[in-house]
């Protein structure tokens, strides 16, 4: 379906945020033109306030004056609504598709909670934990890859970025600001090189250049947050 | 697309799992056949743990011996592999696509985690209390959202039952047996029109063929709370 109306498009947002980079990825992706209103999460908006009414969180993207939350949401709605040819982000394919869907939700729900515990880890035994569950789902994201990647092409989604690379590339950012700050190395050739060689792909596509964010802003943030951060009790 | 090659079609599921319904519910809407393994509660077969090594959970639809695992992917994946066949679950309007979506993510998160505490995983009266309170925001929130989205059409998904409908519609087996124990969750007076869509909902031939009976789920609740509590030792 092609885009129609007066096509405003407007993304609520913070730079740093990787959820809110999946949704600039995937404008930049089909070439849309948007304009970027940076929120400052301890003043929200009137304006997100009332587009996430329900959760009063970013992104939001608003479309011809209609709100969308959630990233994977907003990126399946972005790749509905326009449609040029070369820059498919779903496959066709309903396997594929669900494929892609599951990994996704994996990685929300396993990865998040274990690389933000990594990057907050203030211990060595809260960071060997956290860098333990970290890496059993970068495993088992490598041996997916293996599987969906159709026998070699650079990306989740074959030739071109598709939804999981999207959602798993948003991270990479904070990926390397923890490895920078923590001192190890998640990204490593040894044990993950299939993700190593698509995370450079995924890093030097002009899509995701231009909403990637330089990694000592993340770091300085990331570490702001680790000055305020209390671990919850232990179990 | 149609089906193609061997049509095998398989879903593991348990009778009581509101998400293994939703399964049902959607095969049912396309009219496809299926064979349902049950698997026992308290065991998992080696096909499930084959099929779903990452969660060992149901349901998991397996279609022509490949796995799909995620409820709402699986009903995602029955409605475009079967996209001639049956009822139509998706919108097809990009903005409703992701209007149902949302609240698709808002049932599993907030409804789905309050409802749980207040029929299973409560400590005390007052835990369960609130947690009923939550419940009832949680569905005056979804009232609201159902005067907008259906339009005044009997379902969220408008004439006939969608995606939507199912994600939220599979817990009314649930609600019910929950009202039997003497929780107060759906009313009349408070949300009249979600009170509506439930009749509807469970009128329908796809749903009453698979829903379970409410005064089983009554009863079982009792058991699922009992192992809950002597399973997970309280939180401090």
């Amino acid at each position: 379906m092609a885009a129609s109306g007066n096509q405003e498009v407007t993304l609520l947002g913070v730079r740093l945020s990787p959820f809110v980079i999946r949704v600039g990825i995937a404008l930049n992706i089909k070439e849309v033109q948007y304009e970027f209103l940076e929120e400052i999460l301890s003043a929200k908006s009137e304006l997100l306030l009332k587009s996430n009414p329900v959760y009063k969180k970013v992104p939001v993207l608003i479309h011809d004056g209609k709100p969308i939350c959630e990233s994977m949401i907003i990126v399946q709605y972005i790749d509905d609504v326009w449609t040029r040819s070369g820059t498919t982000l779903m496959p066709t394919d309903p396997y594929q598709k669900a494929m892609h869907r599951f990994w996704t939700v994996y990685l929300d729900d396993k990865f998040e909670p274990s690389l933000y515990n990594l990057t907050m880890s203030q211990t060595e035994a809260a960071k060997a934990e956290a860098e333990e569950q970290t890496m059993a789902v970068l495993q088992l994201l490598e041996e997916a890859f293996v599987k969906m990647s159709n026998k070699g092409k650079p990306f989740f989604g074959g030739d071109t970025i598709g939804y999981l690379d999207i959602a798993i590339g948003s991270y990479l950012g904070w990926m390397r600001a923890t490895e920078e700050i923590i001192g190890l190395k998640l990204l490593d050739d040894a044990r993950i090189p299939l993700l190593c060689a698509w995370a450079e792909n995924f890093c030097n596509n002009e899509a995701v250049r231009n909403v990637s964010p330089e990694i000592m802003k993340i770091v300085e943030y990331a570490k702001f947050l680790r000055s305020k951060y209390t671990p919850p009790p232990a179990k | 697309m149609a089906a193609s090659g061997n049509p095998e079609v398989k879903l593991l599921g348990i009778w009581f799992s509101p998400f293994v319904l939703r399964a049902r519910i959607a095969l049912n809407l396309k009219e496809v056949q299926y064979e349902f393994l049950e698997e026992q509660l308290g065991t998992k077969s080696e096909l499930l743990l084959e099929s779903n090594p990452v969660y060992k959970k149901m349901p998991v639809l397996i279609h022509d011996g490949k796995p799909v695992c995620e409820s709402l992917i699986i009903v995602q994946y029955i409605d475009e592999v079967w996209a001639g066949s049956g009822t139509t679950l998706m919108p097809t309007d990009a903005y409703e696509r992701a209007i149902h979506r949302f609240w698709t993510v808002y049932v599993d998160d907030k409804l789905y985690s309050s409802f749980l505490d207040s029929i299973m995983r409560y400590r005390t009266d007052e835990a369960k209390a609130e947690a009923e309170e939550q419940t009832v925001a949680a569905l005056q929130l979804l009232e609201e959202a159902f005067d907008k989205i259906s339009k005044g059409k009997p379902f969220f998904g408008g004439d006939t039952i969608g995606y939507l409908d199912i994600a939220l519609g599979c817990f009314l087996g649930w609600i019910r047996a929950a009202e039997i124990n003497g929780l107060k969750l759906l009313d009349h007076a408070r949300t009249p029109l979600l009170c509506a869509w439930a009749e509807k909902f469970y009128n329908n031939e796809a749903v009453r063929a698979v829903i379970p009976d409410t005064m089983k789920l009554a009863e079982f609740t009792k058991v699922l709370r009992s192992s809950y509590q002597n399973r997970v030792p309280p939180t401090k």
